[in-house]
């Protein structure tokens, strides 16, 4: 909020190529502002709960949806800033985009989709639809070029629409939820062929997704988005190392607490210690997996130093294991074998202690 | 609200036949059919079956009796009479030379009430609906205020081009427009709303301008609902009697439609009326067949 005033020229020009943005976008009670930078070959990932203006981010980039403030630069051209008045309308952009359902044409067959984008640029149409064929052959789709989207699967319209979108050679390529619309099976096959495409991709690509695994299989860097806003962004191992806000810790699966740190121990709000092995001063955060938390029936006579009284709030299987959602002195996530869980006879209401070696926490600065 | 009571009418206005009503509910489906007969007998209260077979018999009863009447054997030579080939090839190419009126100009118009956002838009298509409810004759003095020889626009197209509209076939042509483009418009941006508009922005993001993304990408995707509308378009066209007397008058062969013949038919030769009356019929229940197979189902 503090550097909103700056003026857009001077903002946002790190790099000449690749993406440079700050994408504002009033929209009554919601305000999305994101400065976003890319360098080509690099693939982002913006990350965030439903409703956080990641689409409305992809919408803006595509120019789909104007700009309030801010500008847009890619390849060191200004493509939109309104304060200069200056708008490329979406068909002019050198974007290319994957949306969230696809949206094929559905009269037109799997190769004319993706020689559609190359007749808009001029190109003859013998030419254009040679070069789809190129393209659905790269996408292992040669056989089905023919087909209309209604007759391909899942997994084959993505390929589709992802090659449809690359035949305008873009220089940002934008992909929105590109593996909300599959099932479970298809989605592991299309994200391994998704995150080779994006490899090979030689300009920016900026990929929209609530899905956390989607977000570190495929993208370089990840940046977390809530409401409107970017709340922390970094390679993917570093995020969910350090998750910055519940929502993430709670994405990548991690308890995560802010309080103040003195030597090994943090205190947080409620006045609830947790001892850790970094040595910092001042506000931290400290985070732990689930998995770290040992629970016991009676108070143990371990000399663990977070030892904590709680209550089983909530189970809920996972995988093999099961996760329990425990109130009290501690609010935290366990994950729990199924056979401990019987062992220790856990149910909602049931009294536990729990403890955390101190190893197992990591804290760091807020 | 307004496009869904608008959207009904001309559906409405194209099955005049209410024969076709309870074969298609006998027809259309097999667990329909398995509780038809019953549940008739059983579950349809008589304050509501009454009024319903009578209404049934209101509109039925009338085909009926001009097919009970028809001169069936005099037939022949009254339809291939010179006065009945002439006017019935004239409502043909006028019917469908308005209906390509209505499609060049009501289309745009449709897609401009259906996707742009401007100002009086609520203002402009009750406008654009007006001619569905007006009564063709009042729409036809209004054509002739406007276009006759001395209207507001005709005054200008006699001198500056020597065009004169009133009383020729093209005068024909623009009074069937005028009546039948209504249904078209309404038609096809109805179709055009519930078409999915990000259609048109994926064609952009691909290099499309709005035209380009419209002519290749929406047009293709909303045809079945232009060719209901071109198909309504052409039966009402097909059928105007108010508007045509009223601005082109009734010239054999020039400006004397179908419906023309009929009515004139009906004081001197009644025979002759009921004749033409049938291939009216003929036609409307081809057209209804038609829009069936072609998009009825689809939609």
């Amino acid at each position: 909020m503090t550097n909103t005033d700056t003026s857009p020229t001077e903002e946002a020009t790190p790099h000449t190529d690749g993406l440079a943005a700050r994408l504002v976008v009033d929209r009554g009670s919601f305000r999305l502002d994101l400065r976003l930078t890319a360098a080509p070959g690099e693939v982002v990932a913006l990350l965030g709960p439903n409703g956080a203006g990641k689409t409305t981010a992809l919408r803006a980039l595509a120019g789909l949806t104007p700009l309030t403030e801010g500008a847009l630069r890619l390849d060191g051209r200004t493509l939109e800033e309104p304060s200069h008045r200056l708008r490329t309308p979406p068909e002019d952009r050198p974007v290319g985009v994957v949306f969230q359902d696809y949206l094929l044409f559905p009269h037109l067959t799997a190769l004319d989709n993706v020689a559609f984008g190359p007749r808009c640029h001029g190109v003859p149409k013998a030419e254009a639809r040679a070069q789809a064929a190129d393209w659905l052959d790269r996408m292992g789709l040669t056989d089905r070029a023919g087909a209309k989207p209604r007759a391909l699967s899942g997994g084959q319209a993505q390929r589709v629409a992802l090659a449809r979108a690359l035949a305008t050679r873009p220089r940002l390529l934008l992909l929105d939820e590109p593996l909300a619309a599959l099932d479970a099976r298809t989605r592991l096959d299309v994200r391994a062929g998704l995150r080779r495409h994006l490899a090979d991709f030689e300009a920016v690509a900026v990929l929209v997704t609530h899905d956390p695994l989607d977000a570190m299989v495929l993208a370089d860097r990840l940046v977390v988005v809530e409401d409107g806003r970017i709340v922390q962004e970094g390679a993917p191992a570093d995020i969910s190392r350090r998750p910055r806000t519940d929502y993430i810790a709670s994405l990548v699966g991690l308890n995560l607490y802010q309080g103040r740190a003195d030597s090994h121990t943090v205190t947080l709000d409620g006045g609830t210690t947790i001892t850790t092995t970094e040595d910092l001063t001042g506000p931290v955060f400290v985070a732990f997996p689930p998995a770290a938390v040992t629970l016991h029936r009676d108070r143990p006579d371990s000399s663990a130093r977070n030892l904590w009284r709680l209550e089983v709030a909530g189970m809920e299987s996972h995988g093999d294991q099961i996760r329990l959602d425990l109130t009290g002195e501690l609010p935290l996530l366990a994950d729990l074998t199924t056979a401990a869980v019987a062992e220790l006879s856990l149910h909602p209401g049931r009294q536990v202690w729990a403890t955390l070696k101190a190893t197992q926490t990591h804290a760091y600065p807020a | 609200m307004t496009e869904r009571n608008a959207g009904a009418e001309p559906k409405a206005g194209a099955e005049p036949e209410g024969a076709t009503g309870p074969t298609e509910v006998l027809g259309s489906g097999t667990r329909r059919r398995r509780l038809g007969t019953p549940r008739l007998r059983a579950g349809v209260p008589l304050p509501l079956l009454l009024p319903a077979l009578l209404g049934l018999v209101f509109l039925v009863l009338p085909l009926v009796a001009l097919l009970v009447r028809a001169p069936w054997r005099s037939l022949p030579d009254q339809l291939t009479s010179v006065a009945v080939w002439q006017a019935l090839r004239l409502s043909l190419i006028t019917a469908t030379a308005a209906t390509a009126v209505a499609l060049v100009l009501g289309v745009p118009l449709a897609w401009l009430l259906a996707r742009a956002r401007f100002p009086g838009r609520r203002l402009l298509r009750a406008l654009v609906t007006l001619p569905l409810v007006l009564p063709p004759v009042v729409g036809g003095v209004a054509l002739l205020l406007a276009l006759g020889r001395n209207g507001i626009v005709g005054r200008w197209l006699d001198s500056a081009f020597g065009v004169t509209l009133p009383f020729t076939t093209a005068g024909v042509v623009v009074a069937e427009a005028f009546v039948a483009m209504p249904f078209l418009v309404i038609s096809v941006e109805g179709t055009l709303r519930a078409a999915d508009p990000r259609y048109e922005e994926a064609a952009t993001t691909l290099g499309a301008s709005r035209f380009t993304a419209f002519r290749r990408v929406t047009l293709p995707m909303v045809a079945p609902g232009v060719a209901a509308g071109a198909v309504l378009a052409w039966a009402r066209a097909l059928g105007e009697f108010g508007a045509t007397i009223t601005f082109a008058g009734n010239f054999p062969g020039r400006t004397q439609t179908m419906p023309l013949s009929v009515y004139l038919a009906l004081q001197s030769d009644p025979a002759a009326a009921i004749a033409l009356s049938l291939v009216l019929l003929a036609v409307s229940i081809a057209v209804l067949a038609g829009l069936r197979d072609r998009w009825m189902a689809a939609t």
